[in-house]
């Protein structure tokens, strides 16, 4: 294959953000038909690389080579046509219009004109080619998430794609789905696309990349062929530099229930008008009740309401006998209840405004940090200090602005604000969402903490080895409902992927 | 081509720089106004300077006409604080002059308390004022941008009507209010000037609404929501009281900007009791980048400008309203500016050496 010239080729890139040093002297390349495995933790570079590679960015040293000739990148635009396509998390898609419309934007056209035939025509042979097909005339709005990605892959191919750079693109998926990328890519790829795969999963990694580049600190580490003696330790010690620790978890007897939800109608998103069937959930003392499903099927709804943002539109929920049906969030947090928000920046803190104040955000009133309605400056120095220190904050310096920490120091700083008072119920929503290896070990460390303090917890997840690795139970939502609930034993990936799209297969009934 | 902005890190110095950036700024893009006016530019500003800061008399001129853009500005930097768009300060601070100036002309109302009285009842009919479009928004979801802004035309008409009615001077038939009481008249903090309450009670409120911004909870729940209504949603804050309490401040910190009019200037209501205070809020606490200390510079410099451009246009022949240029323009200076501080402009161009597929 190295016979091929590289259809993209990265020549000691150096990207520069102020004083932090993102991408390092980066070189390696991508052969037409070959899958590159992209590894590396938060912070390794992984992204940036592939926005300079996209023209998002500049870089500060070093070139780019596409089919073997230089290559400075203007825009976006100017990357796309040089066959460069990149297929993010979110997808950038008009949600009004129909699959033909959103793949035509910024097609050249016909004499000015759309040429609908044309492009239907290219989506034809696409499907023929690659099996992935969309019917052209659905609404976007109406497409699922796994959806949604196949539609951004095709409107990459349709733009003559050569080059098609996948950001952690099964983070969304259900197994079965991914398994249909994964037939896509190996189409792709004995057709002469090259594709560079970033992700966390090391699995998926083993499986489909032919090669594996590993970024650590900006640099590469690892430059190596996939010859399928690679195991999992390997690359995790590749990627953070050191065996990571693997977290324990100790079987143990379960206490009194302690929140429990009876016929609850959540409310469906985007004012839906199919009604979704009640949620029944019991989550004991000590016990860690995982969700999965893929997202958008009510887990958001679900901790909200727990959390009290939103009020379901009817139901039973219960903290300790307590009844806190149509609680507001205050009163929920006074019963006992930490919420950890999926959306860090978009709702569990206050971007510009500084570490110490989001520490104390929902704290504002609790008579250690304020009296008669002013805060008691000491107090709130002295609880920001000791979180820093206990939780190794980075920067640790009060005063930044929370927005500029990283992914991972943000989820920290929810995390140990949530925790610092010993909640009695946690709602945790994809808590390691974007961590590195070392960040996860330790959120992951601090639910198992918690739970042999009896707390009851709801972890929510699209990572489905994190919710098999910490419940007690596993439960899958779909469709705004719990259609599964398993215990620990019972619960298989085959089983939950199953229920995952809906095709309820229950192992031991809905638990009481 | 592609022209962006990239964000670069926060700095003091760029911080605290850039509002004197932008303001320099403004003044040379004016000089060109001036010129064109046939003016000599330098000649122009020197005038401005010493009619605005160059003397006792001048200085505390400034003063009392800055006073209330001070509290104008700090009702429109509480309000923008939390996002809650008030560009009513104008109509609010009219009510709140048209209440006083009602109290100040009550014969039977104790003494003592005409004055405390025309203060409680300005705030109070600018808090009301400004209350109708934050409930408005927050239970209808009506946009207070227009609401808050109508408000403003209704209010100068109602004022013009009692001016041409009931308030009418029945002898003269000038349309001016009726003078309030000798005793209603703001007490001068200053002999043989004209620095009177109003001004002290400006530099009140600016030192109270820095403290309860920065160290109250209250002000805390103002900045969360305004940063991110969502996070203070989730923190357990009801957005719609945060908004309406808000509002209540706001208008009453409008509203006493009228009162100080009243008691401590004109001693009636007029039509033109406010050279457009309210509006000048909104760029007073821009320029002051929303920080209640800044407040007051800001308003001093719009003051300055205002009272130099008055002798300026006097001694040169160009319009008054070259003080309405420079308000204008300095806010899209500090607009940009403000951008700018925090982000870089990049220009990428990408090389052709390869032709487009």
């Amino acid at each position: 294959m190295s016979a091929n010239p590289a259809v993209l080729q990265f020549n000691g890139i150096t990207k520069r953000f102020g004083k932090v040093v993102a991408n390092e002297d980066v070189s390696f390349e991508l052969h037409p038909g070959e899958v590159i495995g992209l590894l590396g933790e938060n912070g390794a570079g992984k992204t940036t690389l592939m926005n300079v590679a996209f023209g998002l960015y500049r870089q500060d040293a070093g070139e780019i080579l596409v089919d073997g000739e230089v290559c400075q990148f203007s825009s976006t635009a100017h990357a796309i046509s040089q066959g460069i396509g990149m297929v993010t998390q979110h997808s950038n898609v008009v949600e009004r219009h129909t699959v033909l419309e959103n793949i035509m934007v910024g097609l050249p056209g016909r004499g000015g004109r759309l040429d609908h035939a044309g492009t239907i025509m290219l989506l034809e042979s696409l499907r023929e080619d690659y099996g992935l097909w969309l019917a052209p005339d659905r609404l976007v709005s109406s497409l699922a998430v796994g959806e949604r990605q196949r539609l951004d892959i095709i409107r990459t191919l349709v733009r003559r794609a050569r080059v098609l750079i996948l950001d952690e693109p099964t983070s969304v998926l259900t197994p079965q789905e991914t398994e249909g990328l994964f037939a896509a890519i190996s189409a792709l790829q004995s057709d002469g696309v090259g594709v560079i795969f970033i992700t966390h999963k090391l699995a998926e990694v083993r499986r489909i990349a032919g090669r594996v580049v590993v970024l650590r600190h900006g640099k590469v580490t690892a430059n190596i062929e996939n010859d399928g003696a690679l195991t999992n330790e390997e690359l995790a010690r590749l990627m953070c530099g050191h065996e990571p620790e693997q977290v324990t978890r100790h079987a143990h007897k379960l206490g009194a229930p302690r929140l429990v939800m009876k016929a609850v109608q959540l409310q469906s998103p985007g004012g839906k008008l199919q009604i979704p069937a009640p949620v029944n959930l019991t989550i004991h003392s000590g016990e860690v009740v995982g969700i999965a499903g893929v997202s958008g099927n009510g887990q958001v709804e679900l901790a909200e309401t727990l959390a009290g943002m939103v009020v379901a539109k009817s139901g039973t929920v219960k903290i300790d006998d307590r009844d806190v049906y149509g609680s507001t969030p205050k009163e929920m947090q006074a019963a006992g209840l930490a919420y950890v928000p999926e959306d860090r920046i978009g709702v569990g803190l206050a971007g510009s405004m500084s570490l110490r104040e989001n520490l104390v955000l929902t704290y504002a009133d609790h008579p250690r940090f304020s009296n008669w309605g002013w805060f008691k400056l000491r107090e709130v120095e002295r609880f920001g200090n000791e979180l820093i220190k206990a939780y190794d904050v980075r920067p640790a310096n009060l005063d930044t602005p929370v927005g500029l920490f990283s992914g991972g120091n943000q989820q920290k700083i929810i995390v140990a604000r949530e925790l610092a008072f010993g909640p009695k119920v946690l709602v945790i929503a994809q808590p390691t969402r974007g961590l590195d290896v070392a960040s996860t070990n330790f959120v992951h460390r601090e639910i198992m903490q918690l739970r042999s303090q009896g707390c009851a917890v709801l972890l929510i997840s699209d990572d489905l080895d994190e919710v098999m690795q910490l419940s007690d139970r596993v439960a899958v939502m779909y469709e705004n409902t719990i259609v599964c609930d398993l215990s620990r034993e019972k619960a298989s990936v085959e089983k939950i992927g199953l229920a995952m799209t809906g095709a309820v297969e229950n192992g031991d009934g809905i638990a009481a | 081509m592609n022209i962006l902005l990239r964000p670069r890190p926060s700095s003091r110095l760029r911080e605290l720089t850039m509002p004197f950036v932008a303001v320099a700024a403004s003044l040379a893009i004016c000089s060109f106004l001036i010129l064109i006016a046939g003016a000599n530019p330098l000649r122009a500003f020197s005038i401005m300077f010493s009619a605005a800061f160059g003397g006792q008399f001048e200085i505390t001129e400034t003063l009392v006409r800055a006073a209330p853009m001070v509290l104008t500005g700090l009702a429109a930097l509480v309000a923008l604080r939390a996002k809650f768009w008030n560009i009513g300060g104008e109509g609010q601070l009219l009510v709140g002059a048209m209440a006083a100036a009602y109290i100040g002309t009550l014969e039977w109302w104790p003494v003592a308390l005409l004055v405390p009285g025309m203060l409680m009842a300005a705030a109070m009919a600018g808090a009301i004022l400004c209350a109708v479009p934050a409930c408005l928004k927050m239970y209808l979801r009506v946009d207070e941008v227009v609401t808050t802004l109508m408000l403003n035309f209704i209010v100068m008409f109602l004022l013009a009507a009692l001016l041409s009615g009931p308030w009418k001077d029945p002898v003269s038939g000038w349309t001016d209010s009726p003078d309030i009481l000798r005793a209603a008249e703001f007490p001068i903090l200053i002999q043989r000037t004209s620095l009177h309450l109003g001004v002290l009670v400006a530099l009140i409120a600016t030192i109270v609404i820095g403290v309860v911004m920065k160290y109250s909870t209250f002000g805390f729940s103002i900045r969360v929501t305004g940063e991110n209504p969502k996070a203070a949603h989730y923190a357990g804050w009801r957005l719609a009281h945060v908004i309406i309490l808000v509002a209540l401040l706001s208008g009453a910190l409008a509203g006493l900007a009228g009162a100080g009019e009243v008691g401590g200037v004109q001693f009636q209501v007029i039509g033109s009791i406010s050279a457009g205070y309210g509006y000048a809020g909104l760029v007073v606490a821009m320029l002051a980048r929303l920080s209640a200390i800044g407040v007051i510079p800001a308003a001093i410099f719009l003051a300055g400008i205002g009272t130099g451009a008055d002798e300026m246009s006097r001694q040169t022949g160009v319009p008054f309203f070259i003080a309405d240029a420079v308000q204008g323009i300095s806010l899209i200076a500090v607009l940009i500016a403000m951008t700018l501080a925090s982000h870089r402009l990049v220009v990428i161009r990408g090389s052709k050496t390869r032709s487009t597929v």
